[in-house]
């Protein structure tokens, strides 16, 4: 499977992620290659498979639901505290909304 | 003592014997980490006050005369994909460089909680992406047993510490084979337990349909006492199993005569003699105790690569997305508007293979693909799976390589994503198919470098594997 530099660019804008000229080129031709590898799995017929999601085990009914017991969560000043830019409170970004 | 070489029954025998205390170990055993630590680089943080207020903890319940914990003072060292509270966690990237975590992982809690002694946090490959630990943002790990070769990866750093001596055992992490394979390119025991056995809460998460904890040793007694430690259902992990937890080192001297071995015929084909014939090598070893030995196959594990790879990406482009220069880590000084941070933050702060595997993601769960690629992926997972369980209706275990060939040389794989994504082939199944699988020391090639055997059983008997693997390394004298 043969992607493009315009193909790149765009997966790119969905995964919110800024690339050099070098990287899409780079991207272009990596991407490309794992891709042609991955259609190998066309060689399967897996029409009356079913998909797998997670591993599974056997377990009661609404076994991994736990008791709604109260817990302190982390206090507002602890979750902050690694924010690149917080006031007042909150986490702080880019004006969103011009007035 | 040879801080270097300590097991974990030595640690605790010399605690009892007052041949030290726990703040004395720990002491010498952060300052001999420190000292070689150059030489690796395996080591990213040292949490000294950390360590010496749980070594304290320790003295103080000798003193007591209280039960010290089955980990009592045992120096230990964290992959730095698991959070540690106040200690520094970075994931090996530039996004996480300054991050300080408000808490602690489950299994990290439960470590201490057994007398055990964070001594720092492991190098390893970018949020575990990669096979050489040469993805780290800080430098890659050089492997202890050679140091212009890679220590494997992504736990390279937590597989390096215990070959080197620099720490008695580490918690690594398990997504495609990045416990078992640095642990059998630096010549240690390294296990990926059962999917859900050991809570992830606190690790951050790479793929979580994939993802497990895991312990690394220089004894496979050391790797089932920490194993037991760390296991078993935590509430704060929905996926976590609430299976009971055997006592898996009170195990180990439980006979492996008549168990039946498996070895698939699609691990061996092509296989390099210099770790095909070390593998056969253990299989003789372990015949002579008395197992039964067959052929089995595995008929789809050719697609097991292409599976992987798919579904692996999908999960790191949607668990990645929250790394956003909004609430933790480090923000682009170019985020004039919302949407530039985020994608600034991003491309600046991510590196090459991490960028790479969350634009595959992103386009296999791209609209028009989904059902091509990713799709297509979680069936041929479930072929995968159904294959290991009906070769254990005939077998207890399986026995494999853990990789096609020993540890590369720096640089020599690094600009080949292919190449280097092919070379998990014998690890990535078992992550798919949820199963636990570990790597025993099985001798060196003739250049002196170490070769990892894999054992692999049921869900849930790791038991079994333990045993298989406590008496083969009795019997053959593998230890590291």
């Amino acid at each position: 499977m043969k992607l493009t530099e315009e193909n790149v660019r765009y997966v790119a804008g969905l995964a919110n992620l800024t690339l050099s000229e070098q990287e899409i080129h780079q991207y272009t031709e990596d991407l490309s290659g794992i891709l042609t590898h991955m259609e190998k799995l066309n060689e399967l017929d897996t029409s009356n498979v079913e998909p797998m999601t997670q591993v599974l085990f056997a377990d009661e009914e609404n076994g991994s639901l736990r008791e709604d017991i109260e817990h302190t969560p982390l206090s507002n000043e602890v979750a902050l505290a690694n924010a690149p830019v917080s006031g007042a409170g909150y986490f702080k970004v880019p004006k969103v909304i011009e007035r | 003592m040879n801080i270097a070489k300590l097991t974990i029954p030595e640690v605790q025998d010399g605690l009892r014997r007052k041949q030290f205390t726990a703040v004395e170990l720990t002491t010498e055993a952060l300052r001999f980490a420190q000292a070689e630590n150059p030489k690796t680089n395996a080591y990213l943080t040292f949490s000294d006050e950390r360590a010496l207020a749980a070594a304290a903890r320790v003295d103080a319940k000798l003193a007591a005369g209280e039960q010290i914990g089955s980990l009592g003072g045992v120096p230990i060292a964290v992959k730095d994909v698991i959070v540690t509270k106040d200690v520094k966690t970075t994931c090996a990237s530039k996004i996480l460089s300054n991050y300080i975590p408000p808490y602690d992982a489950t299994a990290v809690e439960r470590l201490e909680a057994a007398g055990g002694i964070i001594l720092g946090k492991a190098n390893c490959d970018e949020f575990a992406m990669g096979s050489s630990n040469e993805n780290s943002a800080f430098g890659p790990v050089r492997n202890p047993v050679a140091l212009d070769r890679v220590p494997g990866g992504s736990s390279g750093g937590s597989a390096a510490v215990v070959a080197q001596g620099t720490a008695v055992v580490s918690l690594g992490s398990d997504t495609g084979g990045s416990i078992r394979q640095p642990a059998s390119f630096c010549g240690c025991v390294g296990v990926t337990p059962t999917y859900g056995r050991v809570s992830r809460y606190g690790l951050v998460a790479f793929a979580s349909s994939l993802d497990h904890i895991g312990p690394f040793s220089r004894t496979v007694a050391d790797s089932a006492t920490l194993l037991g430690a760390i296991a078993g259902r935590d509430e704060r992990d929905a996926t976590s199993a609430r299976h009971p937890v055997p006592d898996y080192a009170a195990l180990l001297g439980d006979s492996v005569k008549g168990l039946k071995l498996g070895l698939p015929k699609e691990y061996f084909a092509g296989l390099a003699p210099e770790t095909g014939d070390r593998i056969m090598a253990g299989v003789e070893i372990l015949k002579q105790l008395g197992c039964e030995v067959t052929e089995v196959s595995l008929p789809h594990t050719e697609y097991a690569i292409a599976t992987y790879y798919i579904i692996c990406t999908a999960e790191v482009s949607a668990n990645l997305s929250r790394f956003d220069g909004a609430r933790y880590g480090v923000r682009s000084s170019k985020s004039d508007t919302l949407s530039d941070m985020y994608k600034n933050s991003r491309g600046e702060g991510f590196g090459t293979e991490v960028k790479r595997r969350i634009m595959l993601g992103s386009y296999v769960l791209s609209h028009g693909y989904y059902d091509a690629f990713y799709l297509k992926a979680q069936k041929v997972r479930n072929l995968l799976t159904q294959d290991f369980t009906k070769a254990f209706e005939q077998v207890d275990a399986l026995i494999t390589p853990v990789s096609p060939f020993p540890a590369f040389k720096i640089g020599e794989k690094v600009n080949d994503p292919i190449q280097m994504y092919l070379s998990d082939i014998y690890t990535i199944t078992g992550d798919l198919a949820g199963i636990p699988c570990m790597s025993v020391p099985c001798g060196t090639t003739p250049d002196g470098l170490p070769v990892g055997m894999q054992i692999l059983t049921k869900h849930f008997a790791e038991d079994v594997m333990f045993r298989l693997a406590h008496q083969y390394e009795k019997a053959g004298g593998f230890t590291a």
